[in-house]
């Protein structure tokens, strides 16, 4: 890249550009569509490290590294962990509670991206400078330059805004316990005063071919029976009931040891 | 291929973006929204310090990714102490200030 002003970039970057944009507003697309937020997540990581390199090939090379450390190795990580925290089958509700208000939506968000469409089609950027000369001393040396002389104040504010938001992260999430902690002495003897479970509680698992902890167990008259089951998935609706199923798969095993028994009888003839 | 290419890509992320953040009912989907909204702006930040063929730009984008951090870490910790105190993670739910 000269020093003048170009008016247009190398081949291999409008390549890049065009083919890696595509991946962009694909996975941008599913970040809103997609049901599950875990997939919601993972697609707009995908997004995130496509920006990452869009960066590197604009010249801004620290910001494109930061932008994969911070963006996708600590933001979305921690959006993955709070996914996992408030439970990955918290499905979206699709019922609309204002009325119409998807495609009006739908219609807001077409007619501001064609109004932003418009207004970069009609400022004259058709020459760009580069950053040949602004990085001739090296990226990060420039950028250093800049933040501890021109925005040293945001700089040193951006430190308070920091402080405050982990402090105010501890805030919210942290409980005060108001009780003492009951010991084991304690819960065993409100069991026996209770009287209801006084053993542990049964394990999960149907024979011994489903020991899947999300399979109830059975009980002797064959009725799966939900105590088995950890309280989380029972709250989710997660239990899988495979009565039906273990039934047929002996049925099936039944079946086919006897054609091979069959079989080599016929053999043994 | 013109860099005013990467300004149209940004104009396109920020209206998904935001067109997501109206449609979503999931508290942390409409949080990633806004993350990709942040982001499409970065773009356009690095887009246009390339343009001008000076730093600053790049300068705000790092800004606003301190600050969306700080945003994120906050955000998220409202997003569990909701889903704590109403077992759900809509925003539909969160229609009171208390419960």
């Amino acid at each position: 890249m000269t020093d003048v002003a170009a008016y247009a970039t190398s081949t291999g970057e409008a390549f890049q550009f065009w083919v890696l944009g595509t991946v962009a507003v694909v996975g941008a697309l599913c970040t809103v569509f997609m049901k599950k937020a875990v997939h919601s997540a993972l697609c707009l990581a995908g997004t995130m490290i496509v920006l990452a390199v869009f960066y590197l090939a604009n010249g801004a090379y620290f910001l494109g590294i930061v932008q994969i450390v911070v963006y996708t190795g600590a933001i979305m990580m921690l959006f993955l962990f709070v996914v996992m925290l408030v439970g990955v089958t918290a499905a979206d509700s699709l019922k609309e509670t204002i009325k119409g208000q998807r495609w009006l939506a739908l219609l807001c968000g077409l007619g501001f991206g064609i109004l932003l469409c418009a207004g970069i089609g009609n400022a004259s950027l058709q020459e760009f400078n580069g950053l040949a000369q602004a990085n001739s001393g090296g990226n990060v040396e420039g950028l250093a330059a800049l933040i501890f002389t021109k925005y040293v104040f945001a700089f040193e504010i951006t430190g308070a805004l920091l402080i405050t938001a982990a402090i105010g992260a501890m805030v919210l999430t942290h409980r005060e316990r108001t009780e003492r902690a009951r010991t084991q002495r304690e819960l065993a003897e409100q069991r026996v005063r209770e009287g209801k479970q006084l053993p542990p509680l049964p394990a999960p698992g149907v024979y011994a071919r489903h020991n899947a902890v999300d399979v109830p167990g059975l009980l002797p008259d064959g009725t799966p029976s939900e105590l088995t089951v950890s309280r989380t998935l029972r709250e989710r609706g997660q239990i899988r009931d495979v009565s039906d199923e273990a039934i047929q798969d002996l049925k099936a095993l039944e079946q086919r040891a006897g054609e091979r028994l069959g079989r080599e009888e016929g053999v043994a003839k | 291929m013109n860099p005013v290419n990467y300004l149209y890509l940004a104009a396109l992320l920020f209206t998904i973006g935001a067109t997501g953040v109206l449609i979503r009912r999931n508290a942390i989907v409409v949080f990633m929204c806004v993350e990709l909204m942040l982001n499409a702006c970065n773009l356009a930040f690095v887009a246009f310090s390339r343009m001008h063929g000076n730093l600053d730009g790049q300068i705000i984008a790092f800004f606003t990714m301190v600050v969306a951090a700080a945003e994120v870490v906050v955000g998220l910790a409202i997003i569990v102490s909701l889903f704590r105190s109403r077992h759900s993670a809509s925003v539909d739910d969160a229609s009171l200030m208390k419960l």
